[in-house]
């Protein structure tokens, strides 16, 4: 069914992903590794800006911002270079940031995404290399502060800024566009998504076909959803007022909710973009080839080889490549134990449970996997207590043998199910009677008091099974 | 030794040998403390500390390095660890930079002492060092004249016998500029040819650190000690040049080049006169010579003024008070940026970062900046095209002699144009010295040898045979022995 | 022709701080240097590419290899302003 739009949203995300894996900043040999460090303590002449220093561009992140242009689906460009985008904040120390003008790296690229009707593209305008500024503090809020305090650790760290078309018509859309993006971002192994502030985002929202408002300072998935909302909410009852949109920069507060205005469009800057003299240009388009055989597989190209190597059904490819981390260890498991009995247990099973409480597949062993997927195969646990002992190692830890052993779930033999089946029928006349005179409810009881003897260890269906047979002999 | 003296590196070595360079130091400073001239910014206090550690060997490197102890004067825009660095703003009062450029960790290797950081016009804007905020330097061949600009204190000292050496630096004939009204030698190698690592910033496509010296053997040395690829500088290029190998007093067959556009309407008479002297003596010693033209550089001097302001404007952007230097207070922090900016830089800076803004604002761009790149493409093919029939360009540094105090500054224009045959050069990039090539009444006349990228031999050479066949090096200011 | 608006406007792009009466004195300053600038309009530019780097040098990289950093110390030492390993500087808006 075609989504329809009925208030015609677009937004528009420009992402910002720092490249955060690499040893080094963009333009100088300061560490990346400052997350937990001194503030101030990973800076040199360079990154401060400090009067004579010079920027000298660091190769692998250009290999990385290629690496992210191709798994965009982007052109390369054969020639580029970096600009000076001129403007004051106290954030950047240079009184420029060193960034790509006119010849972004990649360029008109598209990623698949679940749209509200199905598959929908969004395109990618370009991705461009630049630098991230430093970290400010205010001293209270934005508006209302006293002063600000800054740390320039951040300051020069290589970033990526994708562009997307304005191809979102929801911010669910958004949202799903963002998991794509931080999904084909881990698998090209070039940025710890989990660091503070590996990815940031910047919104341009418009409805009808209005004027578009830039929301800044988005710095969650979560995040981008409520600000996007906040946003649209605030343009439809601006309308509904008989009030029009303007063309402005709005800064989202995460901790109110709420986006709040920062400039209008006549108070934009005047960048004066002009090539970066200290730096000469880049000629890489011959070397596009030898990075494309670097790129490991894409969360696509994944999803499609799961559906056929191990015969899923898509949903589950889908939901096994959503994360590398998990495709990763779905194989591992896959590797040990027939695909069809094991991609239920990690996709539905284990990824539900991860989900809820919010872990990552990291949390979990592939040999406990595979030891309960086993165990279950061998009728020596029942799936209930295969479930149990997944969520017993997600909340407590341990080993599946050794939870298996305490909890005693080790399913009991048949003979004692059989002797269980003829204590309950013989203790429950009623029921019997009750059954055979047409209540089939009765049924479920006299399972259920089977289920109860053997303390739940005994196999539900093997049970109903062994019931039925004694009561039409 | 307590009068001033010229004295060559060999000289000062000598002196060393039979003294040490910490008697050698404390006559230089001795000098400038009785200096009139205003030459030095900041006097490197740790100078005779570090003297006698060279004499003392305890660095266990410089002792054997080919400046062992020998002083050296800095240009204030040149990065120096521990030694306050303020490109003469008083923006920048006070800041003491936690690191060296490039070539000061060259020339500290070799052995150099730096006495003290020289006076300029502020961060590099001028031709005549007027603009600096810690005063005048006086031309010492004459106290009411400019020293030139904007690398005055540098050449001055030099010429006071306040520094056997020197470092400036060349944008748009910055060292040319006063090594040619002090009367001694400098140099602006080619683009790329020095690390510009710890050069603060004026116009970063056009500058080049250059040294001046009283003799041409002096240049020599100190560009072998910091000349050649750095990998900090991203525009200095891998080079082998032994600049030593280039001393032979020999121009036999050597083709020069003048160019009619470099004796333009406005030129001193008697400025005229000694350059063609010059030319002519070369012609004596096995020269040939030849009119060659080159047509765009009449629109030289607008399209470097562009470039660099534009770039200027870009460059200074980073003092707003906030790491370093002045502060001003205001309400926020763009208020507090704009006051500190409005107080702590001076009104010709200020005019040309207003200027560079504009031409690169929306709207303006194309007209100017676009515009003045692309007469940098035929300024620099003037060039090639000149360069590819003959060996050297010979001209004026300056179309005048040294002018007075306070004659040009109310009329910034004026002062630019007196840049006319000096910024040709930086625009494409080439290598140029200037030398003495005459006096007109009392004052030194420069003699440009204009020579092709990475061709500084060639000039030197030139410049070594003209040194070795007249007199000119042999004149000094009065008082100076 | 640079007006009285347009310098007070380019003070503020450069941070600047320009008051009333001076921007009259840079207006004519500027202007001086502006018209000078003006004859560049008589080059025939057609087919002429800017030059914004002198020598033809391209792909000058670095490999990705830590260098040492400032010290904390050795990073703040020049500010007027400093708080807990942090530059202090005014509120922005
Ligand atoms: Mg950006
Ligand atoms: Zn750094």
């Amino acid at each position: 069914m075609a989504y329809h739009n009925p208030d015609g949203v677009m937004i528009g995300l420009e992402i910002h992903v720092q490249l955060n894996k690499l040893n080094t900043k963009m333009f100088c040999g300061c560490s990346t590794k400052y997350h937990n460090d001194e503030p101030n303590s990973h800076v040199c002449p360079v990154c401060l800006g400090l009067p004579g220093s010079l920027p000298v561009i660091n190769e692998k992140a250009v290999e990385a911002a290629m690496k992210i242009g191709l798994a965009l689906n982007c052109e390369i460009v054969p020639q580029t270079q970096f600009h000076r985008k001129n403007y004051y904040y106290p954030d950047l120390p240079k009184g420029f940031q060193t960034t790509q003008y006119d010849f972004p790296i990649a360029s008109e690229g598209k990623v698949f995404i679940e749209g509200e009707d199905g598959e929908h593209v969004i395109g990618i305008t370009r991705a461009h290399m630049e630098e991230d500024p430093g970290r400010l503090l205010h001293i209270g809020s934005i508006d209302k502060s006293k002063g600000t305090m800054i740390d320039y650790n951040r300051s020069g760290m290589a970033l990526i800024e994708i562009v997307s078309e304005p191809d979102m018509r929801s911010p669910k859309e958004a949202r799903r566009f963002l998991d794509k993006l931080r999904n084909i971002i881990e698998y090209l192994d070039v940025c710890d998504t989990t660091l503070e502030g590996a990815m940031r985002f910047d919104a341009n929202v418009s409805i009808g076909g209005g004027s578009r408002a830039e929301v800044k300072n988005i710095s969650s998935h979560k995040g981008a959803e409520r600000a996007l909302l906040f946003e649209i909410v605030r343009q439809k009852n601006l309308l509904r007022r008989g009030g029009t949109v303007v063309q402005e920069t709005r800064h989202f507060d995460e901790a109110r909710g709420v986006t709040i205005s920062l400039r209008t469009k006549e108070q934009e800057h005047d960048y004066r973009y002009f090539p970066e003299p200290d730096l000469v240009p880049m000629r890489v388009a011959d070397r596009t080839a030898k990075v494309a055989e670097t790129l490991p597989e894409l969360p696509d190209a994944k999803r499609e080889r799961f559906t056929k190597e191990y015969g899923m059904a898509d949903m589950h490819a889908k939901a096994l490549t959503s994360e590398i981390r998990t495709a990763d260890f779905y194989e591992e498991v896959a590797a040990k134990i027939d695909a069809k009995i094991c991609t239920p247990w990690v996709a539905d099973v284990l990824k539900g449970e991860l989900n809820y409480r919010d872990l990552t597949v990291e949390s979990f062993k592939v040999d406990d996997m595979v030891e309960i997927i086993e165990m279950v195969t061998q009728d020596k646990i029942t799936e209930k207590s295969a479930v149990d002992v997944i969520r017993a190692i997600l909340d407590s830890g341990g080993s599946a043998t050794d939870i298996v052993k305490e909890k005693g779930l080790i399913k009991v033999e048949d003979d004692v199910v059989s002797t269980a089946v003829l204590e309950v029928i013989k203790e429950n006349e009623a029921a019997v009677t009750d059954y055979l005179g047409g209540k089939e409810q009765s049924l479920n009881f006299l399972v259920g008091q089977v289920m109860k003897k053997t303390r739940g260890r005994a196999d539900a269906v093997q049970a109903r099974e062994m019931v039925l047979a004694s009561l039409n002999k | 030794m307590s009068k001033a003296k010229w004295m060559g590196i060999s000289k000062v070595r000598e002196s060393i040998a039979t003294s040490s360079s910490e008697e050698v130091t404390a006559s230089y400073l001795d000098t400038i403390l009785k200096s009139r001239i205003n030459g030095y910014v900041t006097i490197n206090e740790g100078a005779i500390a570090r003297a006698q550690d060279i004499d003392k060997n305890k660095d266990g490197k410089g002792h054997d390095g080919v400046l062992a102890g020998v002083p050296i004067a800095i240009k204030d825009n040149i990065s120096t660890k521990g030694i306050q660095t303020t490109c003469s703003s008083k923006i920048l009062q006070g800041y003491v930079p936690p690191y060296n450029a490039h070539v000061i960790e060259r020339l500290l290797d070799a052995g150099a002492v730096i006495l003290g950081k020289t006076n300029m016009d502020e961060f590099a804007m001028g031709t005549s060092t007027e603009s600096s905020h810690y005063g005048t330097t006086l031309n010492p061949w004459d106290h009411e004249k400019v020293p030139g600009g904007s690398s005055g204190g540098s050449a001055a000292v030099v010429a006071a016998g306040e520094a056997p050496i020197s470092l400036g630096s060349d944008t748009g004939g910055s060292v040319r500029c006063p090594a040619a009204f002090c009367g001694v030698v400098g140099l602006k190698p080619t683009y790329g040819g020095i690390s510009r690592y710890g050069l603060i910033s004026y116009a970063n496509s056009l500058e080049q650190i250059g040294p001046i010296a009283t003799n041409v053997s002096d240049i020599a040395t100190i560009m072998d000690v910091i000349g050649g690829y750095d990998p900090r500088d991203s525009t200095s290029i891998k080079q082998e040049i032994t600049y030593q190998d280039s001393l032979v007093d020999d121009v036999t067959g050597l083709k020069i080049g003048v160019s009619d556009e470099y004796f333009a309407e406005g030129i001193d008479e008697g400025v005229e006169k000694s350059v063609w002297a010059a030319i002519q003596k070369f012609e004596d010693m096995g020269a040939t010579w030849e009119k060659i033209s080159m047509p765009h550089t009449k629109y030289a001097l607008a399209s470097y003024y562009i470039i660099a302001m534009s770039e200027a404007s870009s460059n200074l952007a980073r003092f707003d008070g906030t790491r370093h230097g002045l502060r001003e207070e205001g309400e926020n922090w763009h208020v507090m940026a704009s006051r500190t900016r409005a107080k702590g830089f001076g009104e010709e800076v200020k005019r040309r970062i207003l200027l560079g803004t504009y031409a690169l604002s929306a709207g303006y761009h194309d007209k100017y900046y676009l515009k003045a790149l692309k007469v940098r493409t035929l300024v620099k093919q003037d060039f090639d095209k000149a360069l590819s029939n003959v060996d050297v360009l010979m001209a004026p540094t300056m179309p005048t002699p040294a002018f007075k105090i306070g004659e040009k500054i109310e009329d910034p224009l004026a002062l630019y144009l007196t840049d006319v045959n000096t910024v040709p050069i930086n625009l494409a990039g080439v290598p140029s010295i200037s030398m003495p090539c005459g006096l007109v009444d009392g004052l030194p006349v420069g003699l440009q040898i204009i020579g092709n990228h990475f061709d500084e031999s060639t000039i030197m050479r030139a410049a070594y045979s003209f040194e070795q066949n007249t007199d000119h090096l042999a004149k000094r200011p009065a008082g100076v022995e | 022709m640079i007006t009285k608006d347009e310098v007070e406007h380019v003070g503020w792009l450069a941070r600047i701080e320009i008051d009333e009466q001076d921007a009259d004195s840079y207006a004519a300053h500027l202007n001086t240097v502006l018209e000078y600038f003006g004859q560049l309009d008589e080059v025939d530019m057609e087919n002429v590419d800017p030059t914004y780097h002198v020598m033809d040098v391209v792909n000058v990289f670095r490999k990705d290899v830590v260098t040492e950093s400032l010290t904390q110390e050795e990073a703040l030492e020049n500010t007027k302003s400093r708080q807990d390993g942090h530059f202090k500087a005014p509120k922005i808006m």
